[in-house]
């Protein structure tokens, strides 16, 4: 093992390590300890999946997509639409078990996130691939009207998710807590996410593509392979994960105009400690911004500090830089 | 149709607002090495990037197999046969050497095809498949980049100061390497040390302050010590 990665084991190791054992300090009894740690692996997981698009997407394409964190939004409010009576897309009548409703409608929040991904990338941002201050600009000023487009379509009232199904409404005890399925449920989808996509990084050919156009786009179009084409996959697959996160996301956390803004912020936080481009970056430090984050709320209980969790990400991004400037599993470049 | 596989006709280069290229002529015969030569900044690497369209060239032409390739992507461009080994190698440092090769492939099998003369070019390769690229040494990450160019069915190769920064008996590895691939196809050379390019190539083109004042047998440059010396500074 490097010194480099090392050095990145050991801060992991201390921030993950210092991170549980303030929960287990802070809680009152083990199903309190407990409760802390699956909200923040909870948390963690639905960070990845906005997070781990934005990295491949900077990695490959040199775009940060301020866009990322809307896609999250349109997939809680498709999710939303599709499951409940009187939306848009109203499934109800068609498929009226509302388990069977469910997964349907994710996938249908997927496809959404990911045609309007390929618009974003085909239609907008091809023509600026040699400007980027006018892509950052663009994905900033496209996350504002796809905002508007969901005002429009669904008003500005916050949703709360009340179309019960299985999983969503079950729970199970230990220590003598509830703990809810629906919680342990999105930690597995997205642990089971993490290690897809990190088989798809490693095993197939577009995923070495992937890896080296991270290294030297250059070279891999004088390779022959047109790299246009890997900019599309790879974007429209950032977003349709996006979108699949909001759409889980939104049994539990509703659906509204700000759920995007919210997890963008901690995901650029996640994919700037991880390491700009890193995937093993992204998916270990959005398990630690989760970890903190749920910390943090629980330790905001009954004090004035009630900001705390929302400033939490950035905090644990000055410390992971003052350790290592370049992120975890960054490279100076 | 003539017996040249590359033919660079009068083309003008632009790197931002800089004229690099000013009328740069290059023949590539089929089945030969060509050296560009030239001092540090005269355009050599510039005209391999611009005929492997990285940065194409604003005018003039450039005929691949009698083709007009001049203005097309680069993916197309190395589709049509055409392999780059840059300056520097460019090897994917993050990839195992077997990726490395993997990712060259353009039809599924190129590398089952080509393994045997590849490992057999380099055979330190063969050990070291699986180490990332990053933890070669320069001399075999020189030895991965021109086996990456190996893999496809190329018709030229663009090879990009090969000798730079190695060891006198890498080089003469690399040289003997060079010498048995060009059996199988045609390679356009750069290389700054002359000693090393006059024992490979056969044809020589010097490219000076981007214009491309000579060119002929390397035979009858060896000979001329007034031509060395006014366009590469080498007594």
């Amino acid at each position: 093992m490097s010194r480099t990665n090392r050095s990145s084991l050991i801060a992991i190791l201390v921030i993950i390590g210092g991170l549980v054992a303030v929960a287990f300090v802070n809680s009152s009894s083990l199903g309190n300890f407990g409760i802390t740690l699956l909200s923040g692996l909870f948390q963690g997981m639905l960070l990845f999946l906005v997070a781990s698009g934005l990295s491949i997407i900077f990695g490959l394409m040199d775009v940060l997509n301020f866009a990322q964190g809307a896609y999250f939004m349109v997939g809680a409010y498709v999710a939303y639409d599709a499951q409940h009576a009187g939306g848009l897309i109203d499934l109800t009548q068609a498929i009226p078990d509302p388990n069977l409703r469910f997964p349907i409608a994710v996938l249908i929040a997927m496809i959404v996130g990911a045609l309007l991904g390929i618009i974003l990338e085909r239609g907008l941002l091809r023509p600026l691939y040699a400007r980027p201050i006018y892509q950052l600009v663009l994905t900033f000023g496209v996350a504002l009207v796809m905002a508007e487009i969901i005002k429009f379509l669904w008003t500005t009232t916050p949703y709360s998710w009340t179309e019960v199904f299985g999983v969503r409404d079950s729970f199970f005890e230990l220590f003598g807590q509830r703990f809810s399925t629906y919680r342990l449920f999105v930690v597995g989808m997205g642990i089971a996410l993490i290690v897809l996509i990190a088989l798809l990084l490693r095993r197939s050919r577009i995923g070495i593509i992937i890896r080296a156009g991270v290294e030297d786009r250059e070279m891999v179009q004088a390779l022959g392979i047109n790299v246009q084409t890997v900019f599309t996959l790879v974007f429209t697959l950032g977003c349709a994960i996006a979108a699949l996160g909001g759409a889980v996301a939104a049994p539990f956390l509703g659906a509204s105009t700000t759920l995007g803004d919210i997890f963008l912020l901690q995901a650029i936080a996640v994919v700037v400690l991880g390491g700009m481009g890193s995937y093993e970056g992204t998916a270990i430090g959005s398990i630690m911004v989760g970890l903190a984050v749920a910390v943090a709320q629980d330790a905001a209980i009954g004090t004035s500090f009630s900001a705390l969790p929302s400033i939490t990400p950035m905090l644990l991004l000055v410390l992971v830089l003052l350790l290592r400037p370049s992120g975890l599993f960054g490279n100076a470049r | 149709m003539s017996d040249q596989i590359l033919e660079v006709r009068d083309i003008h280069t632009f790197i931002g607002q800089f004229h690099i290229l000013e009328g740069v002529s290059v023949g590539v015969p089929a089945g030969n090495i060509t050296v560009l030569l030239g001092r540090n900044g005269a355009g050599k690497t510039t005209t391999l990037r611009s005929i492997m369209g990285l940065t194409p060239p604003a005018r003039g032409q450039i005929l691949f197999d009698g083709k007009n390739i001049a203005g097309k992507h680069p993916h197309a461009i190395a589709q049509m046969g055409i392999g780059f080994v840059p300056e520097h190698r460019a090897i994917f440092r993050e990839l195992t050497v077997h990726e490395n090769l993997q990712i060259a492939e353009r039809k599924h099998g190129d590398l089952a095809r080509k393994s045997e003369f590849i490992f057999d070019l380099f055979p330190d390769l063969q050990r070291l498949i699986d180490l990332p690229g990053g933890n070669l040494s320069g001399g075999q990450q020189q030895m991965l980049a021109i086996a990456r160019a190996l893999v496809p069915d190329n018709h030229l190769l663009l090879i990009d100061e090969p000798s730079e920064g190695l060891a006198p008996v890498i080089i003469e590895q690399l040289m003997a390497a060079i010498k048995r691939l060009a059996e199988t196809c045609s390679v356009l050379l750069v290389e700054q040390n002359f000693r090393v390019a006059s024992r490979l190539a056969q044809q020589y083109v010097i490219i000076e302050e981007g214009h491309s004042p000579a060119s002929g047998e390397m035979g009858s440059l060896i000979h001329d010590s007034d031509l060395i010396q006014r366009y590469l500074g080498v007594a």
